[in-house]
């Protein structure tokens, strides 16, 4: 058997992609905390829980309306963006003037609120999400087996990154973003409507956060604790990427991913704690992150 | 005369508690390039913030086009005609001179100069399009603030000293702009700390102390005045 620094490299890969779906993950869902944080200094704590409802949009249109994985990989990042785009008109709206520290009481509050109520209902075991035919199945690599449905999960969520990526960078609208990220007021006062920015940024990071979330129902299980056990992990990325950096963010995710799962194939015991080490080193060395700007 | 483009009457503002304009009473008629004067802190930059909507806590009447500024939210202020140069110029890092340029919404039907027209006028600018807007040396984010306002199609230019720090040959060249865009009719409210400068631009002047208009004056009296501008400016 072919072995990688001592260890089958069937095992070494498999622990790779387990890296990288993971990572793939913490890439959306930090990009998403990313953008809301760079537009609106809010710390959205409700991003977990935002990740939770979009599995559980997913979840709910196939056992009560029969409605598969396809149009629910749109549905449910739209349900999920339209309830964001709400809660900022009528709440989060109200905090920007204040301490930022509301932002996040309200997003925290928030998030316990939507979680507590899936947990009325559906409990905390998992729910299974079946993954549509196309998608089931493996392919052999050749060295590895590589179930196809994370195959996808890996591709998709590269092209959702780089899309959103290119968005913020390329389009006219990105510019506005970019500019409102550095001096909202003065965007404003050229013309531009920048609350409505702001809403629609919200809504945006929250469908990213809806779209995780319906992409992880087949891989991980349907469970409202789903997202408070994996965002904690996704705040450590952003801090080590660099609040409020998008490529930050999407690299950082990816790379911390992937050093859980080599961690897993080295030293398991520590593969808990790794991204946390990683976090604590950065801080100390590199306090704005990896990509941060020093300010 | 016509009717003023740009009317204020009584006009108070506050940053906060502090209560910086006291009732300031300007005109601006169309075409005219109309220049602030008075010494630091005695409100000439918040009566353009004011203008604008910026400073949201501010009393009394402002019209543009015999329209009331007042009830404006301060993203459709802009739409109405009015393009504002603040002192600070406001470039933005992450975006390159040409996005920069690109940035603020037409505001006009027939809109404004287009981009190769003001590449015309501002060479400097063609050449660094797509270096990022802080890149550029201060005179050069000085003329691209200038610039990314002409684009739009406004009416009414408000300049917040714009020759603040720059070489005397980059003032000149802001200063031939000027003259460019008022023989092609366009209003100019200016803040301006530099005398010299101003009297080559303006037609009348407005003298501010303490938050209000203390004097008003064409460009004809300037000489005469000169001993007692010297005096209350400090210069």
């Amino acid at each position: 058997m072919t072995m990688i620094f001592g260890i089958p490299v069937q095992a070494f890969m498999g622990q790779l992609l387990v890296g990288l779906i993971n990572g793939s993950f913490y890439a959306m869902l930090s990009l998403g905390l990313a953008i809301i944080f760079g537009m609106l200094r809010i710390i959205n704590f409700a991003h977990g829980a935002q990740y939770m409802l979009g599995a559980f949009v997913g979840y709910l249109l196939l056992t009560h309306f029969g409605i598969g994985y396809w149009p629910a990989l749109i549905l449910a990042p739209l349900i999920v963006g339209i309830t964001g785009m709400i809660i900022e008109r009528l709440a989060l709206s109200r905090l920007y003037d204040l301490d930022h520290l509301y932002g996040l009481l309200f997003t925290f509050g928030l998030a316990l609120v939507i979680e507590g109520v899936f947990r009325y209902y559906y409990g905390v075991s998992g729910q299974a999400y079946t993954p549509p035919p196309a998608l089931t199945g493996a392919v052999n690599l050749g060295f590895m087996f590589l179930p196809v449905y994370r195959g996808w999960a890996v591709i998709a969520s590269l092209v959702v990154c780089l899309g959103t990526w290119l968005l913020i960078e390329k389009t006219k609208l990105g510019s506005y973003l970019r500019a409102a990220t550095e001096n909202p007021t003065l965007v404003q006062a050229f013309g531009v409507n920048v609350p409505l920015l702001l809403t629609l940024t919200y809504g945006i990071g929250a469908a990213l956060a809806g779209l995780a979330g319906i992409m992880a129902a087949p891989v991980y299980q349907v469970s409202p604790l789903m997202g408070s056990n994996l965002i904690i992990i996704v705040f450590a990325v952003v801090v080590v990427g660099g609040m409020g950096s998008i490529l930050g963010a999407i690299v950082t995710g990816y790379l911390l991913g992937l050093a859980e799962g080599l961690t897993k194939v080295f030293y398991p015991e520590a593969s808990n704690i790794v991204i946390f080490v990683i976090m604590a080193i950065v801080l100390l060395v590199r306090p704005a992150g990896l990509f941060g700007k020093d300010a | 005369m016509s009717e003023p483009l740009l009317s204020l009457s009584d006009l108070h503002a506050w940053y906060g508690e502090s209560h910086v304009l006291h009732g300031v009473d300007l005109d601006v008629f169309p075409g005219e390039t109309v220049t602030l004067l008075g010494r630091n802190g005695v409100g000439k930059t918040t009566t353009l913030r004011a203008i604008m909507g910026i400073i949201r806590r501010r009393t009394g009447r402002i019209t543009f086009g015999g329209k009331d500024l007042m009830r404006l939210p301060l993203h459709r202020t802009a739409h109405q005609g009015i393009g504002f140069v603040p002192e600070e110029r406001g470039i933005f890092a992450t975006l390159s001179v040409e996005e920069n340029l690109l940035l603020p919404p037409v505001v006009s039907k027939e809109g404004g100069m287009g981009l190769e027209e003001i590449f015309d006028l501002f060479p400097n600018l063609k050449e660094r399009r797509n270096s990022s807007g802080t890149k550029l040396s201060g005179g050069e984010q000085q003329m691209l603030a200038i610039a990314r306002m002409l684009r739009t199609g406004v009416r009414l230019l408000l300049l917040d000293e714009p020759t603040e720090g720059l070489a005397p040959v980059i003032v000149q060249r802001i200063g031939e702009v000027l003259r460019e865009l008022k023989k092609r009719g366009m209003t100019v409210l200016l803040v301006e700390q530099n005398f010299h400068f101003a009297r080559r631009i303006a037609d009348r002047f407005y003298l501010m102390e303490n938050g209000r208009v203390t004097a008003s004056f064409p460009v004809s009296e300037l000489d005469r005045r000169r001993e007692a501008l010297h005096e209350t400016l400090g210069v």
